[in-house]
């Protein structure tokens, strides 16, 4: 089973990124900051990485970057799912790796789209 | 509704757009035809169906509309466009090099997310920089067609299929809405059309994209939409259908294209067919009752 780490500071929205991935058949690991994630990261790469911009300590850009400098860490396919809905922040978060980019508010639909997209499903 | 409320409807929708729904639909009759009645002023399906008898032309073509649009989306299926990259666009560039010049017809092309995504895969395909290429979009409905020529779509649309490199190249943002450059509107030109109806003044084609719109029509219909569009293409042409059509055991106006599920070639091989022309509306509907 292919795994997602999903990465926001809202529970409420794990928990529906949780439901709407878990019936595409992922294995769900969650994080509520960019720090926590790159922990997960260091501990096992996920697959697939459904990630908020705006979280304390530390945000989905940085998280980004520095996941793309670690070994290995050009791997996951990383999913921004983010109400920063404007142009600049899209072409930064493509320039930063990014391969696909979800803004909210989504649902099921959008979310298998995007993830079709870039070959996770 | 009552039943023969809905045979009336039934009825009517066959005769002007060949939608040829079963006996079972009635869900579908009341789910997109309430709204509708209620935006006029009716109490319900009853009303709305004595008003039709009574001959209001607009009501009629506003009830064909309602339930005659259909769901769309970019890029939909992914499959048939993958095939338009990789196959259908590289053999045409070889094949009409000389004249550089390509016709597209997105039939029932809805609220534009199909002839738009075949726009941008033409713009995307550098062998085809520079060519003069034309996409004619069609549509029953007189109201997606508006949609489509002005190329604005919801947040929520152009995240249905649409990558969203594409996203950020071709479209610019309006508000909480995304409209499509100037540059790629500008490659669909948009016409009002009945594919029940004469269709040949549209002249012939390099690829006709006709998808999931026969699989309303009944058998007959079908096969006499195949054959006048089997005349519009170039002999080399390429049909493209829906995921759930096919021509196979239906005609052999066409034949399938090798290795490319979904697409299909004129049939050079068949002898030709008298009688194949443009049925008048009137004599395609007899023939389908």
């Amino acid at each position: 089973m292919r795994t997602c780490l999903v990465v926001d500071d809202s529970s409420v929205i794990r928990k529906v990124a949780r439901r709407i991935l878990e019936g595409l058949d992922f294995q769900i690991i969650e994080a509520e900051d960019g720090e926590k994630a790159l922990e997960a990261c260091k501990r096992n790469l996920p697959d697939a990485i459904l990630l908020d911009w705006n979280m304390p300590i530390m945000d989905g850009y940085e998280f980004l970057g520095n996941l793309r400098r670690m070994p290995g860490g050009d791997a996951p396919k990383v999913v921004f799912c983010t109400t920063e809905n404007d142009v600049a922040h899209i072409a930064r978060a493509l320039h930063a790796g990014a391969n696909e980019y979800i803004m909210k508010p989504f649902d099921k639909d959008i979310v298998t789209a995007k993830f079709q997209e870039v070959g996770l499903i | 509704m009552t039943p023969l409320d809905y045979e009336f409807l039934r009825k009517i929708l066959k005769e002007r757009s060949g939608l040829d729904l079963s006996a079972d639909k009635q869900y579908l009759v009341e789910s997109r035809l309430i709204p509708l009645a209620r935006r006029v002023g009716l109490s319900g399906i009853g009303e709305l169906v004595l008003k039709l008898k009574a001959g209001t032309e607009p009501l009629t073509s506003e009830v064909v509309e309602a339930m005659t649009t259909n769901e769309t989306f970019f890029f939909r299926d992914k499959i048939p466009f993958d095939h338009l990259k990789e196959a259908v666009l590289p053999a045409l560039a070889q094949a009409r090099a000389s004249r550089r010049a390509l016709r597209i017809w997105c039939a029932a092309s809805s609220t534009g997310q199909e002839p738009y995504s075949i726009a941008m895969c033409v713009k995307e395909f550098a062998a085809l920089a520079g060519w003069r290429v034309e996409i004619v979009a069609s549509d029953l409905s007189q109201d997606v067609l508006v949609k489509s020529k002005a190329g604005i779509y919801s947040q929520f649309e152009v995240q249905r299929g649409l990558p969203i490199q594409l996203l950020v190249k071709h479209f610019k943002q309006v508000g909480e809405m995304w409209q499509l450059n100037a540059d790629i509107r500008g490659m669909v030109q948009h016409r009002q059309l009945n594919l029940l109806q004469d269709f040949s003044h549209l002249g012939t084609f390099d690829v006709i994209f006709c998808r999931n719109v026969l699989i309303y029509f009944d058998q007959d219909t079908k096969v006499g939409i195949f054959e006048r569009l089997s005349r519009m293409l170039e002999p080399d042409g390429v049909l493209a259908l829906g995921a759930a059509e096919s021509v196979v055991g239906l005609c052999d106006a066409f034949k399938p294209y090798p290795d490319r599920r979904g697409l299909y070639r004129p049939n050079a091989t068949r002898a030709p067919r008298a009688g194949a022309a443009a049925m008048p509306l009137r004599a395609v509907a007899a023939a389908t009752r």
